[in-house]
């Protein structure tokens, strides 16, 4: 396909040193008018300073609720290649663990339904298809269907859960990310495809504090991988760091809680004050592993800056056993849930209700017991207070 | 309560407060559930077959809605 529009807007956005979305864009437009026409339309856009996308509608696939993104052009009649511009998310496998064949085969179903753009994958961990029109959305969601694929949440559901690789490559995973995602996913497949909450919830698993799927930041509830116990220590390996690296200045000074001690042969830890950050153990690989016991913390509240500004999730349980058939974290989700719907009003995040109403009121409302481990940031007080049955006159 | 009988009340509720108010899935949960006497898990049920029907569907304007499809 020749090129159909000057874009010396979006041409500035291909300039540095970062991937740019316009070159992609532009490559696509080779051989779809989609594409085409969404560089024609997005100049415009820039141009007159204003948006030409109309959001949300009636689009989707029958008996689904979510999945589907709908987006229209409010100038289709000066670029019919975007009239339509839907996404359709399809859920990805736990780990993001892909054969080449399939990722292929998802590109020419694309190439035959949409625009040939995806996002792969977006920050809602989905696989993102670009660009459809309202017609292609049940033949792509029938051929995506039948070779075992379903589509993703969207709008007020539960959206597709995500974890980080856990087990499958890293010693570090105390919990098997990758089953906790992909059993969440298959639990509470009514909530994802069927939406009843007052607005998204997002689950996502890492395996260990260093918390690669930054759960901590994009999951209403975040579930971290965490040990009881001592960390193991090896001194022999120790003694060999100490060759090629500062490990006061590394290691002991950047404790976060100051509870380790090196005295240039041996190196102790006050196991009572470590916050199990990670820190020591992801830079002495070869000399410290976690402790034993393992387990998850929850986390719950988080998410990006909208309304009233950045939230980071905080501990709801400090530990958890996550072992199959996970009963006693599917009964705490069910009562979060519960309390949500009661008191939660429309577009209302958890973190947001919990702000409003209370932190002690929703530990009170879900039945979980204060710990100092519930602090609202780090190095905070934390945040209960004495309710009236507390006090003995 | 019979589930046809549930799904008619279902739609009489939503095409009552068509061009009034969007309802959510919950807020039909909780009143259906509310006047009949019935689980709110009873009322999912029939909602789900009218949505799998097409008689009933989503939408999303800055939420998710349930609303009769347009003709
Ligand atoms: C200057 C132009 C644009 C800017 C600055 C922009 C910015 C963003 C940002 C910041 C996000 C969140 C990304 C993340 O957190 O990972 C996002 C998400 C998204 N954008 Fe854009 N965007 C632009 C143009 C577009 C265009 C042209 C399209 C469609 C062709 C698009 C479709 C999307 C979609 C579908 C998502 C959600 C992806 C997901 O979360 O799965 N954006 N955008
Ligand atoms: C200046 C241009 C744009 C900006 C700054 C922008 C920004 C964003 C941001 C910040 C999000 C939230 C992402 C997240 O939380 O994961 C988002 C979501 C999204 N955007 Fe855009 N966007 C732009 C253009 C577009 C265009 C052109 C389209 C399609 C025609 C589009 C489609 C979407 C969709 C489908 C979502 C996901 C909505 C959902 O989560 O339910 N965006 N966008
Ligand atoms: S979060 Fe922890 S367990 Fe998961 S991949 Fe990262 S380091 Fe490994
Ligand atoms: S895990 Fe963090 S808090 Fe615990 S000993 Fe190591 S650096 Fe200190």
């Amino acid at each position: 396909m020749s090129k159909k529009y000057d874009t010396p807007l979006l041409d500035e956005l291909e300039k540095g040193a970062f991937p740019s979305f316009v070159k992609e864009i532009k490559l696509a437009a080779k051989h779809s008018d989609m594409a085409n026409d969404l560089l024609g339309h997005t100049e415009l856009c820039f141009k007159e300073r204003v948006t030409h996308w109309k959001h949300g509608g009636i689009v989707g696939v029958r008996g689904y609720g979510g999945g589907v993104i709908g987006r229209y052009s409010d100038i289709p009649d000066k670029f019919p290649g975007v009239a339509h511009f839907h996404t359709v998310r399809v859920n990805s496998p736990s780990g993001f663990y892909y054969s080449a064949a399939a990722l292929r085969d998802f590109c020419d179903l694309w190439d035959k339904y949409g625009s040939g753009l995806t996002n792969v994958h977006g920050s809602t961990g989905d696989l993102v298809f670009l660009g459809t029109k309202t017609e292609f959305l049940e033949p792509f969601f029938a051929e995506v269907s039948s070779r075992g694929w379903d589509l993703g949440g969207s709008g007020s559901a539960m959206r597709t859960p995500s974890g980080c690789l856990g087990m499958s490559r890293c010693e570090w995973a105390n919990i098997d990310a990758m089953a906790i995602t992909n059993d969440i996913t298959h639990h509470y497949q009514d909530e994802m495809h069927r939406p009843a909450f007052p607005y998204k919830f997002k689950f996502k698993v890492a395996g260990c504090p260093v918390d690669c799927i930054a759960s901590i930041a994009r999951a209403d509830m975040s579930v971290i991988g965490t040990w009881k116990g001592d960390i193991r220590i090896n001194q022999d390996e120790v003694a060999k760091y100490a060759k090629t690296m500062d490990i006061k200045a590394e290691i002991i000074d950047m404790c976060p809680t100051g509870c380790m001690q090196f005295d240039g042969k041996a190196m102790k830890i006050d196991n009572s004050n470590c916050n199990r950050c990670m820190h020591c153990i992801a830079k002495m690989t070869k000399a410290l592993r976690p402790g034993t016991e393992k387990g998850a913390t929850l986390l719950l509240g988080s998410k990006a800056p909208i309304v009233t500004g950045a939230l980071m999730s905080w501990v709801i349980v400090p530990f958890i056993k996550m072992e199959p058939p996970y009963d006693e974290f599917y009964d705490l989700i069910d009562k979060i849930w519960e309390w949500w719907d009661e008191n939660g009003k429309n577009r209302e995040r958890i973190g947001e209700l919990i702000e409003r109403l209370s932190f002690p009121r929703f530990l009170k409302e879900v039945g979980l017991d204060p710990h100092p481990a519930m602090i609202k940031e780090p190095r905070r007080d934390p945040f209960f207070f004495w309710s009236e049955e507390d006090i003995e006159r | 309560m019979e589930k046809e009988e549930l799904k008619k009340i279902i739609y009489e509720l939503v095409e009552a407060s068509t061009g009034k108010k969007k309802l959510k899935q919950t807020d039909i949960l909780k009143k259906v559930s509310a006047d009949q006497g019935v689980e709110k898990d009873e009322v999912k049920a029939a909602l789900r077959e009218l949505v799998d029907a097409n008689t009933l569907i989503f939408t999303y304007f800055g939420g998710s809605f349930i609303e009769i499809p347009p003709k």
